[in-house]
């Protein structure tokens, strides 16, 4: 499940295809063109995507698998112009400004419109696009429907509801939830600024900058120091053991456990969005996408973008194939989720639901690990430590201030 | 003095070696601190000493190094005298000495990160079947989560006990062959001119043959404390960072140098650099005092 969830929780140093040719771009006289992708999880994978390589015709291609960190082999690899050509991972504002990737707006041609809007965002940097998005992924709340009915508890509509409910379900040996083994100030950070309608950054200004923010964080604390959090499970909250072996009622973990929650617990579980907090807010699930990138340094440019558009663009059955027959994703093209079989019933339905109405960036581009730290630190302290949350959270906007004055001046 | 053919065939791989992958780096980090160097190591815009003002200013930098400069306070002299007191009683046993020496030895050959994980997953995880609130629930009490409470600091806990599992053992190696050292006739001299067993000896024998030893320790476990990372980062360290507290410098250092969303080498080894001369400067300090 590694896979899954550095896809959503951290943000790749994009990778590279490893032009190791020395082709001047040219093209088409045998050498092949690099192609890398992380180790994704489910067996079958690593086959269908050397299936989909072997199968373009106009140049030969080599697909690399990487296990372990990818994130950092990709981030040296890309220094070093001798990477990959085509790669996977989700463009930060660094690497664009760097000129590390490539854009990518004339490979969609028509098929743009058919793009889910609040994915293709998150491939956008500066107005172009630099990834084409391969799978979807998201996060969402699961409850244990017979927990809860025991319990006189509804599911919860709003942050206040949550708190209550995680307080009225842990009895008897068995927690409210599980929201990472952090006390949830790492994954419902982001959540809880959209519950009260604010976000990371919001047309390269801080989005948090408001009093409402210290509001929300504050709700975390209010959760963690309820007693209702499970914490110190042996699994992380990207796992559903802690779910699935009924040691917390409900549990945020992510669209790829469905399967092993389903295996475990039958029809005895629901999936909801982040709730809602104030009146400006919404409900939200974080989403992120892993899209397939070309390297600024291969030397191949205009070779690797044409496969990028076969794999991605032409090769819709591809699409559907790397989505739905090895591990649990939702397809970025509206046409195929639309009518993919698994995804028309119980929490796989919902989940497309809450995709179209609920997302949000987990991993915007200009969110950066400078700000990223800044905010999970404040978070950190309001919620573990019970530090002021106004003053946490206006130092932490204060951070991201200037690094976003750095990167839009 | 003129070296032959010879001496360049043994020395001049090991020496490349060093050179290009140890020297040509330090340098290369220097001149990084003094860039510009996000997303490359060739760097255009050159800032002087702008990186080392940012984070001789930056709360989180700060914050860590004292941080860490109150670990080695407080983990330098406890792994010092467990280390001691364990070489003396290892020494002093008449039978089964080196199965004790190996025994104590073992955990130096763990595996940081297994370790971690060990102590991190079963002993001390949060759950109420975890082994030490499995021990905890014996005598009534609520389970602990370990590694998450901040009030107390229980996460303390869970990384002293691991640095001393895993470090105890070698530093009890080198005081041992520094006790083996001391020759034996010192003892007898002494016993002849009426000094008691133990307290006596100790203190006016074995501690001041042990001097070159326990310098050696000192700065071993001094360097080791600013040095932390590995069971920190797999202990605290979660798929959305490193929490604010217990952060090592090297963890921080890294998140900023390496960090996803964006390498940024000029902080980064500006960072490394003051941490290097923080380590060299309270090492001389070290010596300063010891060797008084």
């Amino acid at each position: 499940m590694i896979s899954r969830r550095r896809l959503l929780s951290l943000a790749g140093a994009s990778a590279l295809l490893a032009a190791c040719g020395s082709n001047t771009g040219r093209g088409g006289d045998g050498q092949p063109l690099r192609q890398w992708y992380h180790a994704y999880g489910e067996p079958g994978v690593q086959q269908a995507v050397v299936r989909y390589a072997d199968s373009y015709a106009k140049v030969p291609v080599t697909v690399q698998w990487n296990p372990g960190d990818y994130d950092s082999k990709l981030a040296t690899s890309l220094l070093s112009g001798d990477g990959p050509d085509v790669f996977e991972s989700t463009p930060q504002i660094s690497s664009v400004r760097a000129g590390q990737l490539v854009p990518l707006d004339d490979v969609f041609g028509d098929a743009r419109g058919d793009f889910t809007e609040s994915i293709l965002a998150t491939h956008t940097v500066d107005g172009k696009i630099y990834g084409v998005p391969q799978a979807v992924d998201m996060q969402m709340l699961f409850y244990r429907k017979s927990l809860l009915e025991k319990a006189g508890v509804q599911p919860p509509s709003t942050v206040d509801e949550l708190i209550d409910a995680s307080r009225r379900l842990t009895r008897d040996g068995v927690k409210g939830l599980f929201a990472g083994n952090d006390g949830g100030g790492g994954v419902l950070g982001g959540p809880a600024l959209w519950s009260a309608g604010l976000d990371y950054v919001r047309d390269h200004q801080v989005g948090f900058d408001d009093p409402l923010a210290a509001q929300a964080i504050g709700k975390l604390r209010e959760l963690y120091a309820s007693g209702g959090l499970l914490l110190g499970a042996v699994k992380d909250w990207a796992e559903p053991d802690a779910f699935t072996q009924g040691l917390a009622a409900m549990q945020w973990t992510g669209l790829w456990a469905v399967p092993a929650v389903q295996k475990a617990l039958g029809d005895d579980f629901g999936v909801l969005p982040f709730p809602r907090f104030s009146g400006d807010g919404k409900a939200s699930v974080p989403v992120g996408a892993f899209g397939a990138m070309v390297n600024a340094k291969s030397k191949r440019i205009d070779e690797a973008k044409e496969f990028v558009k076969f794999l991605w663009i032409d090769r819709t059955d591809y699409q559907e194939d790397f989505n739905l027959s090895y591990g649990f994703h939702i397809p970025p093209r509206r046409s195929i989720s639309e009518k993919a079989s698994k995804l028309t019933s119980g929490a796989a339905a919902d989940a497309v639901k809450f995709v179209r109405d609920n997302a949000k960036a987990s991993n915007p581009p200009d969110w950066t690990s400078v700000m990223r730290t800044a905010f999970n630190d404040a978070v950190s302290r309001v919620v573990r430590d019970g530090a002021p949350a106004d003053a946490e959270i206006k130092a932490a906007a204060g951070k991201a201030r200037d690094e976003l004055k750095r990167l839009y001046g | 003095m003129r070296h032959g053919r010879a001496f360049w065939l043994f020395v001049g791989p090991f020496a490349a070696g060093l050179l290009v992958f140890v020297y040509v780096p330090i340098g290369w980090s220097l001149l990084l601190s003094f860039f510009d160097a996000r997303n490359t190591v060739t760097p255009t815009e050159f800032v002087g000493l702008r990186n080392y003002a940012d984070m001789l200013t930056d709360a989180p930098f700060l914050r860590s190094l004292g941080t860490f400069s109150l670990f080695a306070l407080f983990i330098v002299p406890l792994t010092f005298v467990l280390a001691l007191a364990l070489a003396l009683l290892v020494n002093q046993i008449s039978f089964m000495k080196a199965f004790f020496r190996s025994v104590f030895f073992l955990p130096t050959a763990c595996s940081y990160v297994v370790a971690s994980l060990v102590w991190k997953l079963s002993i001390f995880n949060g759950v109420r079947f975890g082994l030490a609130n499995t021990v905890l629930g014996w005598f009534g009490a609520e389970p602990v989560a370990w590694t998450v409470s901040t009030s107390p600091p229980w996460y303390w806990l869970v990384l002293v006990t691991l640095r001393l599992w895993l470090q105890l053992g070698f530093y009890l190696i080198l005081f041992l062959a520094g006790l083996q050292r001391i020759p034996q006739h010192l003892y007898e001299a002494a016993w002849i001119d009426g000094a008691g067993r133990g307290w006596q000896t100790l203190r006016y024998i074995t501690l001041p043959q042990l001097r070159t030893t326990s310098v050696a320790v000192l700065l071993l476990l001094l360097i080791a404390a600013y040095q932390a990372f590995d069971e920190f980062y797999n202990v605290l360290g979660t798929d959305r960072g490193y929490p604010p507290f217990a952060r090592p410098p090297l963890i921080y250092l890294y998140y900023t140098a390496l960090g996803s969303g964006g390498q940024d080498f000029g902080h980064g080894s500006a960072g490394a650099v003051i941490l290097t001369l923080l380590i060299a400067g309270v090492t001389l300090l070290q010596g300063r005092v010891i060797t008084r």
